[in-house]
């Protein structure tokens, strides 16, 4: 006799499922009050998430088990017509190989977040996603009213890529489990996260963790001498006060 | 042994600074000729039936495994679907890296100063919007005849250029392809020669003879 031929029946049935379950979560950073946690999330092989942050949101995000591969977007929230723009994140630092210190430029010369905390060094800037995390982006943007074509390039963090002098690349994989990186907010965004496959690195993807606490105070810290991020920084910080009344104090 | 020959279906110069588009249709041949040398040619490319099925960049050098565009490239989108392909190339070497100068990267690269000058970003919105594309529709784009090398530890940049007066490269349309370009402006980095100059876009239908 089946226990879910009724709909009393099914409805118990249903409600059971979340008192057996084990969610087995994201490890918590143990120096954090619960009461600052914003978001945390276990993204599995092929699954995806899509947050709505605010600004001085710190997003740690965590290899957990050696070969996850989360491919980012990154939109302003408020106006997501303003989004990551890949080209300007390499060509304005001088720099094609993302690690701790590196901006993450929108196209109107402000940075979205800033790579705070890098344990890994081994992403990637030039081959964007495969199938499968192009799939998930576009998912996780269309919950957000988003259409294929806001889905801009992307980068991918835990698998690296090299170029080599004629221009040839090489993947070089990621660095094992529990390397993490750390992201901070300098204005609202909208999160898209896939966890796929790497295009030029077929190594069956494990799962990602994602945990988001809100540290607005790091913003005060500057996360690179740069002059172009010192001026990205101001631009940013421009366009968010004029946009929002000050604080009362 | 059928000869072919062309009937030319577009002989335009661009203009310094400006912006220029034009449908390509399937088979046909895209001649782009830098007539002063070291001219950077920003390019977007669209399938003309669908605009959202754009150039990718990063499809593209994925699939080719290789950062440089040159005789040979496959320009794709996102799906891997063929819009282009480089048949000839004077060069050598062409980028997908960099992007399209903007007035907004302008302030961050060379100082607030630069806010108003030209840019390729806006020449992309001015002619897009003849055909209904908006911001949204901007990707990382193809900078004909600029050179961006990467070196060792990372670090890219824009270099002196690799070309020269008269230097032209071919592309073919694999289906009908609206092309995009801007006569790239910039003048506070060495990809036009700091003096923005013409370039003449060709297109021709190859027609039995």
């Amino acid at each position: 006799m089946s226990t879910t031929a009724s709909t009393t029946q099914a409805r118990a049935h249903a409600r059971s499922q979340a008192g057996a379950s084990h969610a087995s979560g994201p490890d918590l950073p143990e120096d954090l009050a619960a009461a600052d946690i914003r978001f945390a999330q276990r993204i599995p092989p092929g699954g995806y998430a899509n947050i709505v942050l605010a600004r001085g949101t710190r997003i740690r995000l965590t290899d957990t088990h050696g070969a996850a591969c989360a491919h980012l977007l990154l939109l302003r929230a408020e106006s997501p017509w303003e989004r990551l723009n890949v080209a300007d994140t390499v060509k304005v630092p001088w720099q094609a190989y993302l690690s701790t210190g590196h901006p993450l430029l929108s196209d109107q010369g402000r940075i979205l977040a800033t790579l705070v905390a890098d344990s890994s060094g081994h992403h990637d800037a030039l081959c964007g996603p495969g199938p499968a995390a192009r799939h998930a982006l576009r998912m996780a943007g269309a919950k957000h009213g988003l259409e294929p074509r806001d889905i801009g390039p992307t980068v991918a963090l835990f698998r690296g890529v090299r170029v080599a002098p004629d221009g040839a690349l090489t993947p070089t994989g990621g660095t094992g489990a529990g390397a993490c990186v750390e992201l901070l907010t300098h204005l609202p965004v909208t999160l898209l996260v896939a966890n796929a496959a790497h295009p030029l690195d077929d190594t069956p993807v494990t799962e990602l963790d994602v945990v988001a606490w809100h540290a607005p105070g790091d913003l005060a810290h500057t996360s690179s001498g740069d002059p172009e991020y010192q001026r990205a920084v101001e631009n940013t910080e421009q366009a968010w006060h004029a946009a929002h009344l000050r604080e009362a104090r | 042994m059928n000869a072919l020959a062309h009937t030319v279906l577009l002989d335009e110069t661009v203009p310094a600074r400006s912006p220029w588009s034009a449908i390509v249709p399937a088979g046909a041949r895209l001649d782009i000729i830098d007539l002063h040398g070291n001219q950077a040619v920003d390019c977007l490319l669209y399938s003309a039936a669908d605009h959202a099925e754009r150039y990718s960049a990063q499809a593209t050098i994925t699939a080719q495994r290789n950062i440089f565009l040159t005789t040979g490239s496959v320009l794709r989108t996102d799906a891997s679907t063929a819009l282009m392909t480089v048949i000839a190339d004077e060069v050598g070497n062409h980028d997908t890296l960099a992007g399209a100068c903007s007035q907004e990267s302008n302030t961050l690269r060379y100082g607030h100063h630069t806010r108003h000058q030209h840019a390729c970003v806006e020449n992309f919105l001015a002619e897009g919007m003849k055909w209904g594309l908006s911001k949204r529709d901007l990707v990382s784009n193809i900078n004909w005849f600029m050179n961006v090398p990467v070196e060792a530890d990372g670090t890219l940049g824009i270099v002196d250029g690799r070309s020269a007066p008269g230097k032209k490269l071919t592309l073919r349309a694999e289906i009908d392809t609206l092309v995009l370009v801007s006569n790239c402006p910039q003048i506070n980095n060495p990809c036009n020669g700091f003096d923005p100059t013409p370039v003449r876009m060709v297109v021709a239908q190859e027609v039995p003879e």
